[in-house]
């Protein structure tokens, strides 16, 4: 499991313990995070389930692959040095403590 | 169960749910009433023809919203609930076990159902289809067991299906009645791709093999004999020849049907009070008659038919785009390509990261890409702001397309 806390557009705050293995976005769905709308439900097509990654982590992360860059130039907020599809972070021990920032919009 | 006469849903999906959903962040804050046929909470199809049968995603992974979401927003959720009648003069549905449901507005999303096989031994055991969850868990069940695998239908589900038995390790063939993959789907540039892509990894695959009988022993398959007197041994046959929209419950109420519920751009059949989205239409609209399968279909018209229930208009009229997961091949599709009179490649095809463009009198009609997500990005883009690209530029390996959007 991993902490990972979302911040909704609106301010709020919410913490999910996902499993090692789901995706970020799939723990944030399960959970009621709802500034994640993830339409095409994890096969990174859609650009809905976009976040801002807390600066401080921006590095631990694995980088953007092909797919995701592509689609991080469509997001329906505005891209940002630390935009990431959340469908493509694999949660694992390394990601506890994550803090997440939701856009105002996903479509 | 509320008396007021609210929004019905008939079909959890993810049409409906979009549609439930839409209605919500409209500004819908009366009775709201979702009910699917299947045992589970809406759920994404998807992963079911891809990373659910390796087993690398569970099915706690797949839901697409979480328990709580439905009370939160005040959806009432009826699963394993059946709607058989819709009384469109009462404005009331019914449900199989005989309660009835007022309406004010009502949203079809049934859904489609697989096309059965009309030859003997399609009762046969292990012989399957792919369509829910419950098929899902059933095929899995039966590769785990199996060495051969035949797959009749070269489309994309059978396709995807193919590639997840070999990654398995099985055995498989494929058996295609056309003369080439995709047919129905795609081009015929797509249908050579895809043939060498599952030869390249150990496929068998026959075109212009009709099947004519599934022989049995013990009550299970055992092999599939094709007109041109071919027997191919197998432990699972995957039926996987098309799907036919669900469209008796609206035809039955007398909502005008064609090959699936009559629907224009957004979303409204012949009723006003009455809205379809999803696999179940057939869409009358600013593109022509449209038959789409896919994600983008159930969720855009899911919006444009929430919207049209409040009385709004909210045409959907983005390019149609379409995604494909095989092997290490990222396949995407944007635009609709039927007419097109010129084809130029982009990339390089031998590596099996290319895009196709295809163009009618010169104007972009559609692009395939190939494991190349910009250009499939950018060709959305391209095709919704309707700007011009030429044959020319896309073959100019050295032309930024990205020139264009900016």
């Amino acid at each position: 499991m991993a902490k990972i806390t979302f911040i909704e557009h609106s301010g709020e705050r919410l913490v999910v313990d996902i499993p090692v293995g789901w995706t970020v976005m799939q723990g944030a769905v399960q959970n009621g995070v709802e500034g994640i709308e993830a339409e095409c439900g994890g096969s990174c097509a859609c650009a809905t389930c976009h976040c801002y990654v807390d600066e401080a982590f921006v590095d631990s992360l694995p980088p953007p692959g092909e797919t995701e860059e592509a689609m991080l130039d469509c997001t329906a907020a505005e891209r940002l040095p630390n935009s990431r599809l959340s469908c493509q972070l694999k949660v694992s021990e390394a990601l506890d403590g994550l803090v997440l920032r939701l856009p105002e919009v996903q479509s | 169960m509320t008396a007021a006469p609210g929004m019905i849903v008939v079909g959890a999906g993810q049409g409906g749910l979009q549609v439930a959903e839409s209605l919500r962040a409209e500004g819908w804050d009366g009775p709201l009433t979702l009910i699917g046929e299947e045992p589970q909470a809406p759920y994404h199809r998807p992963p079911l023809s891809k990373a659910m049968l390796t087993g690398a995603m569970d099915e706690a992974q797949i839901a697409i919203r979480g328990p709580e979401f439905f009370e939160k927003h005040g959806i009432d959720l009826f699963t394993g609930e059946r709607v058989t009648g819709i009384d469109r003069a009462a404005r009331r549905v019914t449900l199989s076990d005989g309660r009835t449901l007022p309406y004010r507005g009502l949203a079809l999303a049934t859904g489609a159902h697989g096309r059965p096989l009309p030859v003997p031994g399609a009762d046969l055991e292990s012989v399957l289809g792919l369509r829910t969850l419950g098929d899902a868990r059933r095929l899995r069940a039966a590769l785990e067991g199996a060495e051969r695998v035949v797959v009749i239908g070269g489309g994309f589900i059978g396709l995807e299906v193919a590639a997840v038995a070999r990654k398995l390790g099985r055995e498989v063939t494929v058996l295609e009645a056309a003369d080439r993959l995709l047919a129905r789907s795609a081009t015929p540039f797509l249908a050579e791709v895809f043939a060498g892509l599952h030869r390249a990894h150990g496929v068998t695959v026959h075109l212009g093999a009709k099947v004519v009988e599934l022989e049995g022993r013990d009550g299970r398959v055992a092999a599939v004999r094709t007109a041109d007197g071919g027997r191919h041994p197998a432990d699972v046959v995957v039926v996987g020849i098309g799907i036919i929209p669900n469209a008796e419950l609206a035809a039955a109420s007398g909502l005008a049907c064609d090959g699936g519920v009559v629907v224009d751009d957004c979303g409204r059949t012949d009723d006003p009070a009455i809205v379809a989205v999803g696999d179940c239409t057939v869409r009358r609209g600013a593109q022509g008659v449209l038959r789409l399968e896919s994600v983008q279909n159930a969720v855009e018209m899911g919006k444009s038919a929430a919207a049209a229930l409040l009385g709004r208009e909210r045409p959907f009229t983005a390019a149609p785009w379409f995604w494909s997961d095989q092997y290490d091949v990222k396949l995407q599709i944007a635009g609709l390509s039927a007419g097109y009179d010129q084809v130029v490649l982009r990339g390089e095809p031998a590596e099996r990261r290319s895009s196709a463009f295809y163009f009618r009198d010169g104007a972009l009609l559609a692009i395939d890409s190939l494991n190349r997500p910009q250009d499939h990005m950018l060709g959305r883009k391209l095709l919704d702001r309707k700007v011009p690209l030429t044959p020319e530029q896309a073959a100019d390996p050295a032309f930024p397309l990205a020139s264009l959007t900016r």
